[in-house]
């Protein structure tokens, strides 16, 4: 059925629509309330409910592995993902993006233990999500080792260019993500035309940096055994969970 | 360096020592954690200046360079000679699955929490909230003691406790009389000889360091 290709094209859209330009240009935006963190996450789990329903769609076996690979990976990231934008909030005392990028340029103390533990959990939970090198290889046919690969084998033409892009939106809005909670620096606080194309130039070279270092992370790690997946994602939660514990203990 | 920084400073060190505590816990691979434990170790000296520095003790300038030797340059020079020359680099067996250690590491880590949370109230020193930090390390030094199976990592979940011990002294008390700490270090350094000696010969009685080994005492 057409209706789960659509979909997957259509939510994707709608998210960016809604919260990327709130976290990526200005925190004055008309749109900026709505950019909440649970229900970005909300949002992405929806995502990738569709593309998995996309996968089975298809009938073939395949479609329904890389559905099962891609449910099990997203059911132990997702609470990692969660744990690490807690801590994040309980520094702000609030899940939405402005109001935390907001206490993070007011913020008096820059050496925050809890930040830096969900930074190091956001960063292995985004190569997770948007299946990267160590847990998922984007250029990979081998039937053994595919995960997202394997959901959108038999989609070919247009269909295919619209999953395509909208895995690029979702490595894009995780990237914007991890910059508005983690180095918000260049956003700009009001929403004037000057501000917003300065705010415009940060986020380009935010954006060229990270993709500096995940060629880095590419080229320096191999894929690891699906198995051991387990242990990536279960580190990721503990980083985020210590980070929540030493924001009690430290701070 | 403001005294407000200097805090942060702290905390932020301590909580370093507590995530190399985390990452012995789940490391499998032997000059992995060799090397986990050096950065402890260093974390910990540097952590030792900077308490040294807020409280104007100067005793800890020489406890935290004693760290330093000991600590993160000749036990990890003598433990990675003793995994070379008894040939024991390979990965670690584990009683518990790493995932299972890891959460119960973190339940440690609150459980320290909750019991030190009356001292941190009690305490006005500036360090009092690395308090739980260090007796979270203490506890997952053992932890590492108890779930893991080869004897060279069960040194390294000692010397691991000892880290957490010293850190608790420092951030409890500014650290222990400049006498006792002297002693605790060469104690520890004669300690890592004697494991040395221990292993060798453990190796060619049993071919093995598989503590599992050692309890049958018959020969089949």
């Amino acid at each position: 059925m057409n209706i789960y290709k659509f979909t997957i094209e259509c939510l994707q859209v709608t998210i960016v629509l809604e919260t990327a330009p709130a976290f990526t240009l200005s925190l004055e935006l008309p749109i900026a309330s709505t950019a909440d963190v649970i229900v970005l996450v909300a949002l992405f789990a929806i995502a990738r409910f569709f593309t998995a329903l996309a996968g089975m769609d298809i009938g073939t076996a395949f479609g329904g592995m890389g559905s099962s690979r891609e449910m099990t990976i997203a059911s132990l990231a997702e609470p990692a993902m969660l744990m690490a934008i807690f801590t994040v909030s309980l520094a702000s005392k609030s899940t939405s993006l402005s109001q935390m990028v907001h206490v993070i340029y007011s913020g008096h103390s820059i050496l925050r233990p809890s930040l830096a533990f969900a930074l190091f959990a956001f960063i292995l939970i985004a190569l997770a999500e948007t299946g990267r090198i160590p847990v998922d290889n984007p250029a990979t046919h081998l039937e053994l080792t595919m995960i997202h690969e394997a959901m959108i084998l038999e989609y070919s033409g247009r269909h295919l260019a619209l999953i395509e892009w909208a895995n690029m939106m979702k490595l894009f809005l995780f990237v914007m993500l991890g910059a508005a909670a983690f180095a918000p620096w260049g956003i700009a606080e009001t929403g004037d035309p000057g501000a917003i194309s300065m705010a415009f130039l940060f986020m380009m070279m935010k954006l060229s940096i990270v993709g500096a270092v995940l060629v880095l992370i590419e080229t320096g790690l191999a894929k690891m055994r699906i198995f051991r997946l387990t242990e990536f994602l279960g580190s990721a939660f503990l980083l985020a969970t210590l980070g929540m514990l030493s924001f009690f203990i430290l701070e | 360096m403001d005294i407000n920084i200097a805090a942060q400073l702290n905390s932020f060190l301590a909580a370093f020592v507590l995530l190399t505590a985390f990452g012995m816990l789940v490391q499998r691979r032997m000059y992995g954690l060799v090397h986990l434990f050096a950065w402890q170790g260093l974390f910990l000296s540097v952590n030792t200046a900077v308490v040294g520095f807020v409280a104007g003790k100067h005793h800890l300038y020489i406890s935290s360079l004693l760290t330093l030797t000991l600590k993160v340059i000749l036990l990890p020079y003598i433990l990675h000679v003793l995994i070379r020359r008894l040939k024991v680099h390979k990965e670690v067996e584990v009683v518990v699955n790493i995932p299972m250690t890891m959460l119960i590491g973190i339940a440690l880590v609150i459980f320290s929490y909750y019991l030190m949370s009356p001292v941190t109230q009690l305490s006005t020193l500036v360090t009092r909230s690395t308090l739980a930090v260090a007796l979270a390390t203490v506890m997952i030094g053992l932890l590492m003691m108890i779930t893991r199976k080869h004897a060279v990592t069960q040194i390294i979940g000692f010397l691991a406790m000892e880290n957490g011990l010293f850190f608790a002294a420092t951030s409890a008390t500014y650290g222990m009389p400049l006498v006792v700490e002297l002693g605790v270090a060469i104690d520890v350094l004669i300690a890592a000889f004697i494991f040395g000696i221990f292993f060798f010969h453990i190796h060619t009685t049993f071919d093995s360091l598989d503590v599992d080994q050692m309890e049958r005492l018959k020969e089949d």
